[in-house]
């Protein structure tokens, strides 16, 4: 590869909305404009100082609208500027994130909105995922009847006891009451509520998966120059990576994907980490089942392969412990699918901005945001620190 | 604006398409991309593995289901895995995401495609689902019937005739002779009032399609092609969705993105213009400044082929294959998407001197 010297890329504002069942109260336009505006706010910047918009969201079936970014433009402020519509299935928000990235170490922008959003109580994502074609593989009985036969396969895999999965899930919701913008606030939770909760897909509970939200999470990304004049600490991108995999094939490993693992250690190699779980303080990770953390441990190279499980039982995932994952309460907390990548992004840089409030890791100073999607085949992950990278 | 930014040598090596035909039944995506991904592939000698970056555009509302690109992924061979993205858009805005990738230095080479088919569906009815989906989409107004609207505005602003539009078709169908994937070529009778003042001569052809092509930087680009199409300069820029908020009979837009790409600085001998509507045709070729002298849409264009969330990037790649031939030194090609021209892409694509 060709060693440009690319310009240092700075998160200088985030702006997300209070992520909910149904915002009734709100267009599509109204919605993504309130994030935006928030970020905007949060980098004291204004419409006129923002170079291009580079928008992501889930499938155009969960609102059914095509190609929204269309409608969007007004209310976001594009228009005369350039506008570009990531979709990489629920790895977008991550994708749309570095796509946005790229533009400012190119220099071909100098700042640049990026957004990510669903509106799901428009339409009804069961139904968004649910349009046969005939001799191609469906979704399966929404994400859940896919994804539980490669929990049980880490289960059989790894001797995990059954425990594990609601460990995680009562650990997201309750950071997830710290967090302000998460959509689930359980205050009565328990961890003998969540493991009475219903069997949905076997093993994957009720309280062990994700809900459906509305919600936009937006962030305002820029070069050196702007990261000088920011009011409030900047978060570096210090590595960023997409890796794809097909969707079906006999060698396919669905508990460990290849891309994954690939994807990680690019943005390990770009951001000089060598040991994961010692250099990185916080976590954001795409968790939208339970049992997905530990899964991911492994994945991202936080445990050795079968050992996930074991940080995740011996709490060293949670907000106190020496590895938080999902601070923020996570996509078990919150999650508007094409945004969902995006809030792990920006829930990263707000850890090393050191303006997480009460989900704050003290003196996180490296956190990784991650992002999956389709058949786990989609990877979108990045490397944000509180110090400008090293060139 | 004095054009600034990024300074890396980028081209277009390599372009394929499929033949773009009414219906393809028989094909399932993968079927329709994967030939038009080896042909592209073979051009260069580049294996999937070897390639920098890979990204794709397409609709899941032409393919009437949600993640449709997670299948056509499969017709790429992603394995081992590779660094690829999606744009929801026309694959002309793949190949601009895939030109920033190598501008940051993290590849020097890229796989772009697009592709669409309109059959499954009503494309007129699907394409009414991209307007604003609270006022606007409730109402059903088809993209010819919006394309009309445009059409009406230039005659009364006295920009064009009836005449001079079935003039536009006509070229371009005769054009398109020349051109074996087009699907409609030769004498097509400028017909009845699809929507008045356009007639079924002034409307794009309904079909499936395909293409991709591959970008190189520098000498990876001299390597792979005898005469690499430069990328000059490429930009894209969006306006008002609202009809009522916009003069039709203008390209903003597009005259913005030309300055931008640079466009102006020099003449062009070719102009590959994604106008599905003879009457766009008009307002791109004002808004772009290009005179009698300049070859339009010499594959016939979209009025002989207009494969959905492809056929902006057929107009980079005929460009760019112009120039591989020799019979272009400086071309502009132009890509659009939404309701009568909302947004637009523009690149300028120059050859070596020989």
């Amino acid at each position: 590869m060709n060693a440009t010297n690319k310009e240092p890329v700075a998160v200088v504002g985030i702006g997300q909305t209070k992520h909910v069942a149904a915002r009734h109260d709100v267009s599509i336009a109204g919605l993504v404009r309130e994030a935006a505006a928030r970020a905007l706010a949060d980098a004291e910047l204004t419409w006129a100082d923002i170079d291009a918009v580079v928008i992501g969201k889930a499938p155009d079936f969960f609102e059914g609208v095509m190609m929204p970014e269309l409608y969007l433009a007004d209310a976001l402020g594009a228009v005369g500027k350039p506008m570009l519509r990531v979709h990489t299935a629920g790895s977008v928000g991550g994708s749309t994130a570095l796509v946005a990235s790229n533009l400012v170490a190119a220099r071909v922008h100098r700042t640049v909105l990026t957004l990510a959003f669903e509106k799901q109580s428009e339409s009804n994502a069961m139904w968004g995922l649910s349009l046969p074609v005939p001799f191609q593989q469906p979704l399966l009985a929404g994400a859940g009847g896919f994804f539980a036969p490669h929990v049980r396969a880490y289960m059989r895999r790894t001797g995990a006891p059954d425990t594990v999965g609601s460990l995680v899930a009562y650990k997201d919701r309750r950071n997830a009451l710290k967090n302000p913008y998460a959509h689930l606030h359980e205050h009565g939770i328990t961890l003998e509520k969540v493991q009475a909760s219903p069997m949905l897909w076997d093993p994957i509970r009720y309280s062990e998966t994700c809900p459906s939200s509305d919600g936009a999470c937006a962030m305002v990304l820029t070069g050196r120059a702007g990261a000088a004049r920011s009011p409030r600490r900047p978060a570096w991108v210090h590595g960023g990576a997409m890796r794809s995999e097909p969707t079906l094939f006999a060698g396919k490993d669905f508990v460990s994907p290849q891309a994954g693992k690939d994807c990680a250690a690019d943005v390990y190699r770009q951001a000089g980490i060598t040991d994961p779980r010692r250099e990185i303080d916080a976590v954001e990770m795409y968790v939208p089942f339970s049992w997905y953390e530990p899964m991911w441990l492994e994945n991202l190279g936080f445990a050795q392969e079968g050992e996930g499980w074991k940080l995740t039982e011996a709490g060293v995932t949670e907000l106190d412990g020496d590895l938080p994952v999902n601070p923020s309460g996570g996509v078990l907390s919150t999650n508007p699918i094409g945004a969902s990548g995006m809030i792990r992004f920006a829930e990263a840089a707000l850890q090393v901005r050191g303006q997480a409030g009460e989900h704050q890791v003290p003196d996180a100073r490296r956190a990784l945001g991650h992002a999956y999607g389709g058949g786990a085949q989609f990877f979108a992950m990045w490397l944000v620190g509180a110090e400008e990278p090293a060139s | 604006m004095p054009r600034t930014g990024p300074a890396r040598e980028v081209a277009v090596v390599a372009f394929a398409q499929s033949d773009h035909l009414r219906r393809t039944d028989e094909l399932s995506e993968v079927e329709m991309v994967m030939p038009v991904l080896h042909q592209v592939l073979a051009q260069t000698g580049l294996k999937a593995k070897e390639i920098g970056f890979t990204c794709s555009g397409s609709s899941d509302y032409l393919a009437g289901r949600a993640f449709s690109f997670t299948m056509t992924l499969d017709g790429v061979g992603a394995w081992p895995p590779i660094s690829e993205s999606h744009v929801e858009m026309d694959g002309a805005w793949a190949l601009y995401e895939a030109w920033v990738k190598i501008q940051t230095g993290e590849a020097d080479t890229a796989l772009v495609y697009g592709y669409g088919k309109s059959s499954p569906g009503s494309v007129r009815d699907v394409l009414t689902r991209q307007l604003d989906p609270y006022y606007l989409a409730p109402l059903w107004p088809d993209s010819v019937a919006l394309a009309a609207l445009q059409a009406r505005a230039l005659i009364d602003a006295g920009e064009t005739d009836e005449s001079a539009l079935a003039a536009i078709g006509t070229r371009s169908r005769a054009a398109a002779e020349a051109n074996p994937h087009a699907q409609l070529s030769g004498a097509v009778p400028q017909g009845d009032y699809q929507v008045a003042p356009l007639r079924t001569g002034d409307c794009p052809p309904i079909g499936d399609g395909a293409a991709a092509v591959i970008l190189a930087a520098g000498d990876e680009a001299r390597r792979l092609c005898e005469r690499p199409a430069w990328i000059t300069g490429i930009d894209h820029r969006i306006e008002a969705h609202g009809l009522g908020l916009r003069d039709l009979t203008d390209s903003p837009s597009t005259r913005i993105a030309a300055e931008r790409a640079g466009v102006f600085e020099r003449p062009v001998d070719t102009a590959e213009l994604h106008a599905p509507f003879s009457s766009q045709e008009v307002v791109l070729r004002k808004a772009l400044g290009l005179g009698a002298d300049v070859a339009v849409n010499p594959s016939g264009g979209a009025l002989a082929a207009n494969p959905v969330m492809a056929a902006g990037l057929i107009r980079i790649g005929e460009a760019a294959a112009r120039i591989h031939r020799g019979e272009s030194d400086r071309a502009v090609a132009h890509a659009t998407s939404g309701p009568c021209l909302q947004q637009n892409l523009v690149a300028v694509l120059e050859g070596d001197p020989r």
